[in-house]
């Protein structure tokens, strides 16, 4: 049986290596500082549906990222790694949307984009760490949802079986296709890049980026269809202007302070026995320890 | 059948055991209800749930809202979001809190998506404050304040819904603290008919095999921690915490950092994407101290930083900063324990 399977993907700054540069003196964030990289999870869940493709062959893979035109980087390196293609939501009125108004965003482009079998993404992205994506379109969509997932066991006859990763233990269930699965971090690691796909997917652009091509490429992705990497704005995916972006979005952000602790005095040992007894014999006689 | 506005807790439980963070939020929910000058409501669905509320009703709920069905327990998604969305388009809550666990941040948005009502991740405080819209100039008196880190723990948010209810929030383990309100405080129970808020329909998910362990790990509650982080090195290398936090008769932790080299498993990470602990003396080994890990542990009353870094930015918030090599210096403290202590 052939499927056809949609990847969420988003393309985050690399909030988990925040280096010194990384906060202006200001307490404003330095994105320029910050690589943009392909949220960790969504990897994992590409890998899932990597596997689904390879054990039904004939199954398409069709990567659906929102953000800026650049966000088409993301998609690039899912079709390195065996991903057919994707597409790119991408518009101004989409920007400064909360969690709401992205589900929604990204429920009208899989709506538009009409035929699925299964919706994968990742638990979570780095930059917000919210988790509620992946659920909010579901419910959109008004199909189930599978969440913490950390391996497809089985897909057939209609229903998706999942093991599930939670706190305490695992769970395993089964649900009605279509629905949306997102994937933990626990879950089997994405495949690398692969050299031949590497050399045929090169070229691939969204329509922005390839303006800024040279005409050789240029030739070469209107030869090639493959390499077009679609572009859909709010208004193509048939977006309610007043549910989306800052407009569409219920939360509002009232103030961003940066982080600061309080310093303490502190005591500074060297490594050298006679200043950790004493330092152990402290933390005894006044009860810490002991 | 009752009246609006109020402030609902969604209560998990397991084994017929209320979760603390469920606590947790009772306490923190009592506080603002207060400050609203609302009810406290608690909300189980689930299954065998007789005698639940004497778990809830210390912790100061006004009302304890009950739904049983057999199929209500363990939890799926699409049933227990149905009830939440029935249940509040009749009571009309201004306030729901929610764990932010596998099941909280499973149903949240769900329930969020459906009524939309805003719902913020994580929150790391809640408070009750005015706010006047830039735009609109719109004021609001009573809005809920949800303060929660962004952007890895570099900036902390303050998030507000002004136009939609309810204001919805869910809060991970350990970062409220769970205080009784009155041992012998009682509310009002109130048995809702399953059938009313759920149809056959939602159970579409089926649970097909469940294994769920008490946890082993129990560092919230743990006096003394031993935390380690990318610095320590290698998975061996954590071994020598587990020795020194053995000895000292406490639990090991460790950072995000370390969890994501495989060093430590999942459920000893600390920090804003972990658990937040409090304990007698933090013992932080090789940890640089990212900021969503110092916001996890900054509270601990007495802290040891061992790094080699004397420019670690752990070090600033340290009570005792010891430079040098955490498998140099953790033997050190073990035999000069074993020597002192009687």
């Amino acid at each position: 049986m052939s499927l056809n399977i949609i990847v969420l993907a988003k393309q985050v700054p690399d909030t988990r290596n925040v280096g010194k540069d990384a906060m202006k003196a200001d307490g404003t964030i330095n994105r320029a500082a910050l690589p943009a990289i392909f949220n960790p999870e969504d990897l994992n869940a590409l890998e899932q549906a990597l596997r689904l493709k390879d054990a039904n062959p004939g199954s398409t893979v069709t990567l659906l990222t929102m953000g800026l035109p650049r966000a088409a980087e993301v998609i690039r390196e899912a079709m390195y790694r065996g991903a057919d293609g994707g597409i790119v939501l991408t518009d101004r009125t989409l920007g400064g949307a909360d969690t709401l108004a992205t589900s929604y965003s990204l429920a009208q482009a899989v709506k538009k984009f009409g035929n699925y079998d299964i919706i994968l993404g990742g638990r979570q992205a780095i930059d917000g760490d919210t988790a509620q994506v992946g659920p909010q379109i579901a419910e959109k969509l008004g199909i189930p949802q599978v969440t913490y997932a950390e391996e497809i066991i089985e897909l057939k006859d209609g229903t998706v079986t999942v093991k599930r990763r939670l706190e305490n233990g695992v769970e395993t269930v089964k649900a009605p296709l279509p629905c949306v699965v997102t994937v933990n971090g626990s879950a089997a690691e994405c495949r690398p890049r692969n050299a031949v796909r590497l050399q045929k997917y090169k070229h691939a652009a969204s329509v922005s980026e390839k303006a800024s091509k040279s005409p050789e490429v240029q030739a070469l992705i209107e030869k090639r269809p493959y390499l077009t990497i679609p572009e859909w704005s709010a208004a193509f995916v048939e977006a309610d202007p007043e549910q989306i972006g800052l407009t569409g979005s219920p939360t509002k952000v009232k103030a961003i302070e940066n982080v600061v602790f309080t310093a303490k005095e502190s005591r500074r040992l060297d490594n050298n026995d006679e200043q950790i007894e004493e330092l152990v014999k402290e933390l005894i006689a006044n009860h810490t320890i002991g | 059948m009752t009246d609006n506005n109020n402030l609902v807790v969604y209560c998990e439980f397991e084994d017929g055991r209320v979760a603390d963070v469920s606590l947790e939020l009772l306490t923190k929910g009592r506080e603002l209800a207060d400050k609203l000058g609302v009810k406290l409501e608690a909300l189980v669905i689930g299954d065998k749930l007789d005698g639940i509320e004497e778990q809830i009703f210390p912790y100061g709920a006004d009302v304890v809202y009950k739904v049983a069905d057999k199929r209500l327990y363990p939890y799926t998604s699409n049933p227990h979001a149905a009830v939440l969305i029935n249940l509040f388009r009749e009571i009309k809550p201004q306030v729901c809190l929610m764990g932010a666990t596998c099941i909280g941040r499973d149903l949240g948005p769900r329930v969020s998506s459906c009524l939309h009502s805003g719902l913020t991740a994580d929150c790391t405080q809640l408070e009750i404050g005015p706010h006047k819209d830039p735009k609109t100039g719109k004021e609001y008196e009573e809005l809920l304040y949800q303060i929660r880190p962004a952007f890895g723990g570099n900036i902390v948010a303050t998030i507000v819904n002004p136009e939609c209810r309810p204001q919805m929030a869910t809060v991970r383990e350990g970062v409220m603290k769970k205080e009784i309100f009155d041992a012998n405080h009682k509310g009002e129970v109130v048995n809702l008919d399953p059938a009313k808020y759920v149809s056959d329909e939602d159970f579409v998910v089926e649970i097909i095999d469940r294994h769920i362990e008490k946890s082993k790990v129990n560092i919230k509650n743990s006096p003394i921690i031993v935390a380690g982080g990318y610095g320590v090195g290698s998975r061996e290398n954590f071994n020598l915490l587990y020795e020194l936090a053995e000895t000292l008769g406490g639990e090991v932790g460790a950072s995000r950092a370390a969890v994501d080299a495989g060093f430590s498993e999942h459920e000893r990470q600390i920090g804003q994407t972990g658990v937040t602990v409090r304990p007698k003396l933090y013992i932080a080994c090789g940890i640089s101290g990212q900021i969503q890990h110092i916001a996890g542990m900054q509270d601990s009353s007495i802290i040891i930083s061992i790094n080699n870094d004397p420019e670690a930015p752990i070090n600033t918030i340290a009570d005792y900063v010891i430079t040098g090599n955490v498998e140099d210096v953790i033997p050190k403290l073990i035999k000069y324990y074993k020597k002192n202590s009687k």
